[in-house]
């Protein structure tokens, strides 16, 4: 762990089992909804790493949109579409994804993450330098760019764009067809 | 500062964690919500890169902030999709949702 302080490696392991351990209950959990709130248990490990790695902005949205929004739409799904006819197995093919998920983690680490174990060591440049704040985010999302700084203007527009499109989208997806339709396509 | 390789493990651990809830639950919530997870660990890496090799740009937790807006964005869409299909055919089993195909 070298020069990691002890506060520090006891945060980490937390966050770290929060984030795992409410995975694992989302996946192996048979009540869905039970399986939303450890959902919601790893988002909030996750936004605890946000933290550790020196952005709180992310770690806030993490909790406001991922725990506040996404976690309460899958609960709203959950009820909604509670099963007349109780699904009784939970897998399919479980030995075969199974294998298949452990394969691939072991391949993630072992030809991914094992070449650049010890590198990006960083340096007290990095360790002490002054990180990007929530200004300059806010700042850079809304810039065009130049050569001096980065702007993201168009990606955001973009996003906009899509947000307003995938809710337009849910909105016709999921609404009940009315009379006129109906007779349409009797 | 914790090594960067943990935090490259866990994220891959949590990234393997989502692909077999993907591939192995049969009901449709379920999917989506590994999918969550699975985006999550991409956003661990983004921010762990960003912070290990260059703070002083913005582009790490640009890109992270984007993810949100499409994980947002899929899940809105996604679970109108599967109540849509709840409503027609009383199953949120993406296998029993076969009207598309040929």
């Amino acid at each position: 762990m070298g020069d990691a302080s002890f506060s520090l490696i006891v945060a980490f392991t937390v966050f770290g089992i929060l984030t795992l351990g409410g995975a694992l209950g989302v996946i192996l959990n048979r009540n869905l909804f039970r399986g939303t709130i450890w959902l919601m248990i790893s988002l909030f490990g996750v936004a605890g790493h946000f933290v550790l790695l020196s952005a709180p902005f992310l770690a806030a949205v993490q909790v406001l949109v991922y725990i506040g929004a996404i976690a309460i739409l899958f609960t709203f799904a959950v009820m909604l579409t509670r099963s007349l006819t109780q699904i009784t197995d939970r897998f399919t093919r479980l030995w075969w994804n199974l294998g298949g998920a452990i394969v691939l983690f072991v391949v993630l680490v072992g030809a991914v993450i094992w070449p650049v174990w010890g590198g990006f060591t960083p340096g007290d440049d990095i360790l002490f330098a002054n990180v990007m704040s929530t200004t300059d985010l806010g700042i850079a999302l809304v810039d065009r760019g130049s050569d001096l700084r980065q702007g993201f203007v168009l990606p955001f527009e973009v996003a906009s764009l899509l947000l307003t499109a995938a809710m337009i989208g849910a909105i016709v997806i999921a609404r009940e067809a009315d009379d006129e339709e109906k007779g349409k396509r009797g | 500062m914790i090594p960067l390789w943990i935090y490259l493990v866990m994220a891959a651990a949590l990234f393997s964690i989502g692909t077999f809830g993907v591939l192995a639950r049969r009901n449709g919530v379920a999917v989506l919500m590994s999918v969550e997870l699975m985006l999550n660990a991409a956003n661990i890496n983004l921010v762990a890169f960003w912070r290990y090799t260059n703070p002083t740009e913005i582009n790490g937790m640009a890109f992270a902030a984007f993810v949100f807006v499409i994980a947002a964005a899929e899940a809105a869409v996604g679970l109108a999709i599967i109540i849509t299909v709840y409503r027609n055919r009383h199953s949120v089993i993406p296998e029993e949702a076969r009207t598309l195909k040929g």
